[in-house]
């Protein structure tokens, strides 16, 4: 048996999926925080059958892509759960008239029950019951309230099979159930409501938006450098160095294993950052150095997507974002990029043309570093100054809008306008944001920490075969030539393809000059997406796509990292 | 009787409401702002515009849709 969550989007499915299945998903407060479709179980009786959240969409007249993949998906089910919005009745029940005229059986929870108290709404469930002709259920997922009581009730259900209907003719009857089931109570502005709309005029919106981003930025940064001078070096300093230099001198100080494991002694000392061994770079760089930054940055993005900050953000930036062919919910994507391209690019299904999501993959491909790179930039870059790394994001930022702005001119199709439903500020429940936290962060070790491993691994082995020095060769008049780098520079571009992390940590060795580093970081951030990267770029944009996209990014790091050459 | 006129959302002052009469342009454009509760009968609160011609927030029933300055013009409605 098969049971699918169907709802529009942000009513809670994702909370509910997790709450059924126990299957821990992303659940966040904007609309289209689910994009693929993602499969858990359940018991029911002795029985395990199969639970899928089907991305959010408000009718099955397939208008757009989440849309038709929600149709499609119907066709393979043996029982809905249609989620409704219990404080945005009117609009949820479209959706619910034509999973009537479907033939199968339906269950309706009322989700965010508890919403609608202090909202002032009044439903009566027992004559919605009986005008539905279906099980009615209040629910709160996010508090589990109510999710006992649905699943013992989808045993009681059937289709009513309603004969089909036009779309004016569902919209009258959802008017008549509307009127009859609920009452709503005229109550003042809650202080949440107050700053939902000063949140959203132009004026107090953005200077609202200026300060969220500053103190974002500023507790981000003070989190991701307390964790790492007060635990994490601590850590890797007092209890593992001593560990690791016992097991170098073991080793006898150098041989082939020697430089696997610990890696190149420095001075006849052990360098975290430039030993390059799997048992020392391999685990400060994602445990040391980016580890405290991807908690930081997901615990802040999580707040943000939990309060429904981001679509007000979006509204705000539509005017801006529309110069560079993209509308205002891009941004959503852009600074998912920021923590992971990964989910990033994923996300851009959110848009609805294949042009803006051409356009934001590829921004997010070229300028926008990922939580990892940007730890590993802060580290390496910060500590010639704080100007440099102003300079490595400046150009970035710059970056981002002219290729946008020239992608805009050369990609063909349409931007469609922004059409969007800002959701209410909600208060986000700290377990929430924890349990989102937590599996962003144990996916980060689980998916990076191996890849690390291994580039770090890879790179010893070709620096043993003096791979790079044969490469260095002919790319030199590209690294050093364009970019004004060293020629061993190229160890780190090719390293690039597997991480970026691992990539800027390999600028360490070559004693840059601040104006090197500035342009190594810029060139590694824009040339080539990482290996994970690459696989979504392929998935989503095709082979097609991901080759138009791979040009701008060479020609535009070429470019760039020329003239900064040039400049600094 | 008062006088009624009819003006696009996009010319609602903040604040102002209107009750929708009609939805212009294609059946594309209809559908998605009727899946978002905008539609002919219905009334329609302007909450906020950005400025230079940027999204349009309206609140209509208990949600609040953002929606292009454009694509807000082609929505009729009826104010005092």
């Amino acid at each position: 048996m098969r049971i699918l969550l169907v709802g529009n989007p942000n009513v809670g499915k994702s909370a509910l999926f997790t709450r059924v299945t126990g299957v821990k998903v992303i659940a966040s407060n904007y609309p289209g925080t689910t994009v693929g479709f993602t499969k858990g179980s359940m018991k029911l009786g002795d029985e395990a059958v199969e639970v899928i959240d089907v991305p959010g969409t408000y009718t099955l007249d397939p208008t757009s892509e989440a849309e038709e993949v929600a149709s499609r998906m119907l066709q393979d089910g043996d029982l809905v759960i249609n989620i409704l919005d219990a404080t945005n009745l009117e609009r949820n029940l479209y959706l619910t008239m034509e999973l009537l005229e479907r033939n199968i059986p339906v269950v309706v929870a009322l989700n965010m029950w508890d919403d609608t108290k202090h909202r002032g709404i009044d439903i009566d469930v027992a004559k919605m019951e009986e005008r539905l002709g279906v099980p009615v259920i209040p629910t709160a997922a996010t508090s589990g309230f109510g999710i006992k009581d649905l699943v013992d009730r989808i045993s009681e259900v059937s289709s009513p099979s309603l004969p089909q209907r036009t779309r004016d003719e569902r919209w009258a009857a959802v008017g008549n159930i509307v009127g009859e089931v609920q009452t709503i109570h005229h109550r003042h502005h809650t202080w949440l409501e107050h700053l939902q709309d000063a949140s959203i005029k132009p004026l107090s919106g953005l200077a609202i938006a200026a300060a969220v981003l500053a103190v974002s930025f500023f507790i981000i940064r003070f989190i991701g450098e307390g964790l790492i001078g007060y635990v994490m070096e601590p850590l890797f300093e007092k209890l593992w160095l001593p560990l690791m230099m016992r097991l170098s001198e073991a080793l006898g100080s150098g041989g082939f294993w020697h430089d696997m494991l610990v890696g190149k002694l420095i001075d006849g000392e052990i360098d975290f950052i430039q030993s390059m061994g799997v048992l020392t770079t391999g685990l400060f760089i994602p445990l040391g150095a980016v580890l405290p930054y991807i908690f930081a940055f997901y615990l802040i993005l999580g707040l943000l997507e939990d309060v429904g900050y981001l679509p007000r953000l979006a509204v705000l930036l539509d005017n801006f974002m529309h110069r560079i062919g993209l509308h205002g919910y891009a941004i959503i994507p852009t600074m998912l990029g920021m923590g992971c391209a990964v989910p990033a690019i994923m996300s851009t299904r959110i848009l609805e043309s294949k042009r803006e999501r051409f356009i934001t993959a590829t921004l997010i491909s070229i300028a926008v570093p990922c939580a990892a790179a940007q730890a590993m930039i802060i580290g390496l870059v910060g500590a010639e100054g704080w100007q440099y790394v102003a300079m490595v994001f400046g150009t970035l930022v710059i970056v981002w809008f002219i290729v946008g702005l020239i992608l805009k001119k050369v990609v063909k199709g349409f931007s469609p306008e922004i059409i969007i439903e800002i959701p209410p500020y909600r208060l986000p429940s700290w377990r929430g944001v924890l349990s989102k936290l937590w599996m962003r962060a144990s996916g980060f070790v689980k998916e990076a920490l191996p890849i690390i491993l291994g580039a770090i691994f890879v790179v010893s082995i070709l620096y043993a075969l003096g791979v790079f020095d044969a490469i260095a060769g002919f790319t030199a008049p590209v690294v050093s030539g364009v970019f004004g780098l060293p020629e061993e520079a190229v160890t780190a571009i090719v390293v690039g393809f597997l991480r970026k992390d691992v990539a800027i940590g390999l600028l360490a060795p070559l004693s840059l000059t601040a104006g090197q580093l500035v342009v190594g970081s810029v060139v590694l951030t824009m040339f080539f997406p990482c290996v994970a990267a690459f696989v979504v770029l392929l998935r989503e944009l095709r082979l097609k796509g991901l080759l138009a996209s791979i040009g701008v990014m060479l020609i535009a790091t070429l470019i760039v990292g020329g003239l900064l050459n040039l400049v600094l | 009787m008062s006088e009624k006129i009819q003006i696009t959302a996009s010319h609602l002052q903040p604040g102002q409401s209107g009750r929708v009469v009609q939805i212009q342009g294609g059946h594309g454009i209809a559908n998605r702002l009727y899946a978002m509760g905008i539609r002919p009968g219905k009334k329609v609160t302007k909450v906020s515009s950005m400025f230079m011609r940027g999204p349009v927030t309206l609140r209509v029933g208990q949600m609040q849709v953002a929606i292009g300055y454009g694509m807000a013009g082609k929505i009729i409605v009826e104010v005092e």
